[in-house]
């Protein structure tokens, strides 16, 4: 997995491309949570990634909390089988996910 | 019929995901169902990783099963740590809004929905865990 922040004003883009899963998870959540403060956008940008597991699934739902009281939050481009993951747990119809 | 025994830990969970993508990699499995059980073996080995032998550490065998008509494919989790069945959890609530959904607990509820089937057994004091996905 790779992870890349940009930042522009308070608008944070989080991309993350190859496999979201166990091992990769606390990199994300250490981008997420060091950039975070004064964020009023955040943008997930997830056209390169293959798969999410349980792991990534909890880093967005506490981003989301967040986002709740800070902005907004949004999740784009979002592939197949990762699109399924959102759809199974429900995540699909509380969170602002945009297919690829 | 494949099989690896490794420690569990969760470093070990990529080598265990490599492992199992050679064998469905041979049978030209498609890539959403390739992701589905990789997110699956992600969940259920990070699971005995975290679980089974704590607070020591254990060994944990995968073994991967091909079958045919219908192709499909089967992974087993094997370990000797404790009695656990995780598919005796009840599913989490997933019809409440963000403030109040639990960050946690949705591993098992991914695998049972993304599977086409998951047994668990306890026998000769082993947990025993299946999953089994068609590729077709």
């Amino acid at each position: 997995m790779t992870v890349n922040t940009q930042k522009d004003g308070t608008k944070l883009t989080v991309t993350v491309d190859g496999k979201l899963g166990t091992s990769s998870a606390p990199e994300l959540e250490k981008a997420v949570k060091d950039n975070l403060a004064g964020i009023t956008e955040l943008v997930f940008d997830f056209a390169g990634l293959e798969y999410m597991a349980s792991a990534g699934l909890r880093i967005l739902m506490s981003s989301a909390k967040v986002m709740k009281k800070q902005g907004s939050m949004r999740i784009l481009n979002v592939r197949q089988p990762v699109m399924d993951v959102f759809t199974f747990t429900g995540m699909a119809d509380v969170l602002d996910i945009r297919p690829a | 019929m494949k099989e690896l025994t490794i420690e569990a830990t969760p470093e070990n969970v990529d080598t265990v995901i490599e492992f199992v993508d050679e064998q469905l990699d041979e049978y030209g499995c498609g890539f959403n169902e390739k992701m589905a059980i990789d997110v699956a073996v992600d969940e259920l080995f990070a699971n005995i990783a975290h679980y089974a032998y704590n607070p020591d550490t254990g060994y944990a065998t995968v073994r991967v099963d091909v079958i045919k008509e219908p192709l499909s494919v089967e992974v087993t989790f094997i370990d000797n740590g404790k009695q656990y069945d995780p598919l005796a959890k009840s599913d989490p609530d997933i019809t409440v809004d963000i403030e109040d959904r639990p960050i946690g607990g949705m591993g098992i509820f991914i695998v049972k929905k993304s599977m086409d089937a998951v047994k668990y057994e306890y026998k000769d004091g082993k947990n025993i865990l299946t999953i089994k996905k068609k590729l077709q």
